[in-house]
């Protein structure tokens, strides 16, 4: 197992560094100097325009400059923003367990709708049921969140009032942040309501974000159900006369969950992903808004050091689901 | 059972709270996060309306409404016959705000408006670098660290500043959020301290409202400063809850989550208008969005070729179709609500036939020419490309053909102040101190010249005027200057004027004393609410 783990880690290195120049590379391809916004219609002059650009080290040759980056990276500097002077690090962390808080959530109600709904459609398989679950997990799927964002908050926010339009917490509330995890800071904070307020502002996003997850699970436990359902263990089950309980829920699920879990790993890319437009849209502060107000603002800094530590998170994640996998089935391992 | 119902309860419960803010406590739906709270780093609107504003005083303030440079912390000034010499009395006992991390043990001297200014234009300033990467644009911007040559404390309500040349503009200039007054005692500590970055993340200024808090990208929260010395704010609590999409604001508002918001969609403003418990305020803004010919480039090199194509632009369809109307079309290059706008101007009336004829008469036959248009939606110019789109159809109408491009922002800048760029491009300003100059001589000026004198246009008589103009410290005969440069701009056409925009502002029935600024300010110093 110790070599196993190696050998991944191994893998790890050379990747972070390819995303490294990536990172790097790519956001300089873009047309756009971050000098020139810094300014926007207001010209500023040759002389000042070299001066800025000599203080943050973008007259050097574009080598030196990654290298310097890689440099920093390995000492725990991911630089500053050009905008906000603030460091990046600090930044991230700030913003981080928010989006973190989101992704969870909106995982978990992906995970405790989709499998139930994949497990429905597929025993019911052909059945009004089926058809109805699988064209609404394909309304999911193909649902522009931006859109679907918007839909909910005019409904549920401004029409029926049910739900806050945007924000993490009533702003009556307010406490110094412990953990950074909202639901957690504002039980810490012992204030009246305020849990409540952190759940009801946390529900819109929750849902907009689960969405396509939830479609992506529950399409694939239907089909991984479908298959289990038709293998012989399955029919001997049932032949022995065990409830059907019991064989939908222990002997065919248990063995439909391995391809399921796998696409529950891979969903933890596509919720940073689908993070970046639900944070826009209910202005909840994590990474995902933050990397987008960025890229408008050509911040090279927040962008690359933001790149990195997404691609550094996932990686870490799709190390854990490797050494998951070698637990459970040791043939992984060689 | 029960637990669900509890959890439900405790859900209506929130949502109830999460809409009625207590009632002395005014939520601003802020359109972005602040880069920072030191004003002087900073350019952005956005930035000053959640530091200079709530937090510091300058110098001078603009009067609420108005582009008009008043008493602020400087009680009285005299200005030195020839021009060059400024000498501000300050207000006594001015406190500055006592924080959670600042105690003051001072009032406001000369050392602090010393401290705040020539930090910004002394490289040799200690806190001239105080920040990796830092710059003080706006200075730079405003010319001063080559316009002043000396800041001189004269006592400790006296500071004398002494200029390289006479200006008449620096009086606005101080009253710009760039120019606000910081503490020197409170920055004294924090170089003690080796924590100097602090002052660009917990300010502490004169203002009316004292920092209590930022959440990044989230909420910032401001209180009552009880030792202001102005008068005293009406609300208790200021919280800016940032919300970048105009639609999710509009949607709090409507919810009752905010008291006022910024920048809403053009679209949405008529049924903001038809919300009973909304009320709209909309104010001319202190800007422009203009067509830049390149005039070095034939056949735009010639008046009447520009002045044919302005002929030919149908300004009333590009109002309607790009602002619902919330846009006057444009005659000068300055705003009708600005001092010294000629009303004497006339317009090139949209009139193709007159557009044909003259373009025929030029001799220009077969023209095919290009239209910039931005990528971006900024408050003169919500979209380019439609309006790029309009000017080609009406063009296409006397036979010119235009072909749209566009490039990514930061791009689009660049290359549009390129001496040899081809055709024109769509461009804007807005205005940062109400001064004329600060639009004629900026934009226009033989020195913008591949800069942001877009139209590389440099017509020495109306050089001459704005540069007599800028020198010049009587209102009255500045003002005639102006108004025959800009019958010169019109004359030449360098620029098709298409709009200013109409700033709109919606906010809560029971919102009371908020003034809009010419400027695109907001401030909420005289702001209630209704109980």
């Amino acid at each position: 197992m110790f070599g196993f783990l190696l050998r991944r880690l191994a893998v790890l290195i050379p990747t972070f560094i390819g995303v490294s120049i990536i990172a790097f590379a790519f956001i300089r391809l873009l047309p756009g100097d971050p000098v020139e916004l810094l300014s926007g219609e207001r010209v500023m002059s040759p002389e000042r325009h070299a001066q800025i650009s000599h203080d943050l080290g973008m007259d050097r040759p574009i080598v030196i400059q990654y290298f310097d980056y890689l440099g920093g990276i390995v000492t725990g500097d991911f630089g500053s923003s050009i905008v906000s002077k603030t460091p990046i690090l600090k930044q991230f962390w700030a913003l981080f367990p928010a989006t973190v808080e989101l992704s969870f959530c909106a995982i978990v109600i992906a995970i405790a709708l989709g499998i139930p709904a994949g497990m429905i459609a597929a025993i019911k398989r052909g059945s009004i049921f089926d058809q109805g679950l699988m064209g609404i997990a394909l309304v999911g799927y193909s649902m522009p969140i931006f859109w679907w964002g918007l839909l909910l908050i005019i409904l549920f926010s401004g029409t029926l009032q049910w739900f806050p339009v945007s924000g993490r917490i009533s702003l009556m509330f307010f406490f110094k942040p412990v953990t950074g995890f909202m639901l957690i800071d504002s039980l810490l904070s012992g204030q009246k309501g305020a849990f409540a307020s952190a759940i009801s502002h946390l529900a819109l996003p929750s849902i907009v974000l689960a969405t396509i997850p939830l479609a992506v699970i529950a399409r694939q436990t239907r089909s991984a159900m479908l298959e289990v359902l038709s293998e012989d263990y399955v029919r001997t089950a049932r032949a022995k006369g065990l409830s059907p309980f019991r064989v939908v829920g222990i002997h065919a699920l248990r063995n439909a969950m391995i391809p399921v879990i796998t696409t529950i790993g891979l969903q933890i890319g596509v919720m940073l992903a689908g993070a970046i437009l639900t944070e826009t849209i209910f202005s909840w502060p994590g990474i995902g808004k933050w990397m987008v107000d960025s890229v408008f603002r050509r911040d090279y800094p927040v962008i690359q050091g933001g790149l990195l530590l997404i691609a550094a998170i996932i990686m870490f994640v799709n190390l854990v689901v490797d050494l998951l996998y070698g637990l459970i089935n040791p043939r992984i391992r060689h | 059972m029960k637990y669900r119902l509890t959890l439900a309860a405790a859900l209506l419960s929130a949502t109830f709270f999460a809409g009625a803010a207590s009632a002395k406590t005014f939520v601003f739906c802020s359109e972005g996060s602040p880069e920072g709270f030191d004003p002087g780093l900073y350019t952005a609107g956005t930035t000053f309306d959640a530091s200079a504003h709530p937090i510091y005083n300058r110098l001078l303030e603009f009067k609420p409404g108005t582009t008009q440079p008043v008493a602020a912390l400087a009680q009285s000034w005299e200005i030195s016959p020839d021009g060059t010499v400024y000498t501000f009395k300050l207000h006594p006992n001015v406190k500055f705000q006592t924080t959670e991390f600042f105690k003051p043990t001072r009032t406001l001297t000369a050392d602090d408006v010393i401290f705040s200014i020539d930090r910004m234009i002394n490289e040799k300033n200690a806190w001239n670098k105080y920040i990796a990467g830092g710059s003080w644009e706006y200075a730079e911007g405003m010319g001063f660290p080559k316009l002043i040559k000396s800041i001189e404390k004269v006592d400790d309500l006296t500071v004398k500043f002494t200029l390289n040349r006479a200006e008449a503009p620096f009086l606005a200039d101080l009253a710009m959020p760039f120019a606000s007054i910081l503490s020197k005692e409170y920055a004294d500590s924090l170089e003690k301290t080796g924590k100097k970055e602090q002052l660009n993340q917990m300010p502490v200024g004169t203002g009316p409202f004292t920092f209590v808090g930022y959440q990044q990208d989230a909420v910032i929260r401001f209180q009552k400063n009880v030792d202001y010395w102005g008068t005293a704010p009406k609300i208790d609590d200021l919280i800016f809850a940032i919300t970048t999409d105009a639609a999710v604001r509009y949607q709090k508002l409507k919810a009752g989550e905010c008291h006022l918001m910024p920048y809403p969609n053009a679209a949405d403003v008529q049924s903001m208008k038809a919300d009973k418990n909304l009320k709209v305020m909309d104010q001319e803004g202190l800007n422009i969005a203009y067509l830049a010919y390149n005039t070095t480039k034939a056949p735009f090199d010639k008046p009447e070729v520009r002045i044919a194509l302005n002929k030919a632009i149908n300004k009333k369809a590009i109002v309607d179709a790009v602002f619902q109307g919330m846009a006057t079309p444009a005659v000068n290059p300055i705003p009708p609500t600005m001092w010294s706008y000629s009303k004497a101007t006339k317009d090139d009336t949209y009139d193709l036939d007159a557009a044909k004829k003259m373009l025929a008469d030029a001799g220009v036959k077969d023209l095919s020419m290009k239209v910039w248009a931005m990528p971006v939606s900024r408050p003169y110019m919500l979209n380019a490309r439609r309006a790029a789109e309009i000017i080609q159809d009406d063009f296409a109408k006397i036979g010119v053909k235009v072909e749209i491009v566009s490039y990514e922002w930061a791009e689009y800048l660049k290359r549009s102040k390129d001496k040899d760029r081809d055709g024109a491009a769509i461009m804007g300003w807005t205005g940062d101190n109400g001064d004329p100059d600060n639009f004629l001589d900026t934009l226009l000026g033989c020195d913008a010249v591949g800069g942001n004198n877009r139209a590389q246009w440099c017509n020495k008589e109306f050089d001459d005027l704005v540069k007599k103009a800028k020198v010049t410290a009587d209102q009255g005969e500045r003002t005639k200057l102006y108004e025959q440069a800009q019958l010169i701009f019109k004359k030449d056409a360098p620029w098709a004027t298409i709009d200013h925009s109409l700033a709109v502002v919606p906010m809560v029935k029971g919102v009371t004393g908020f003034t809009q600024s010419p400027l695109g300010d907001f401030t909420f110093e005289s702001v209630d609410i209704a109980e």
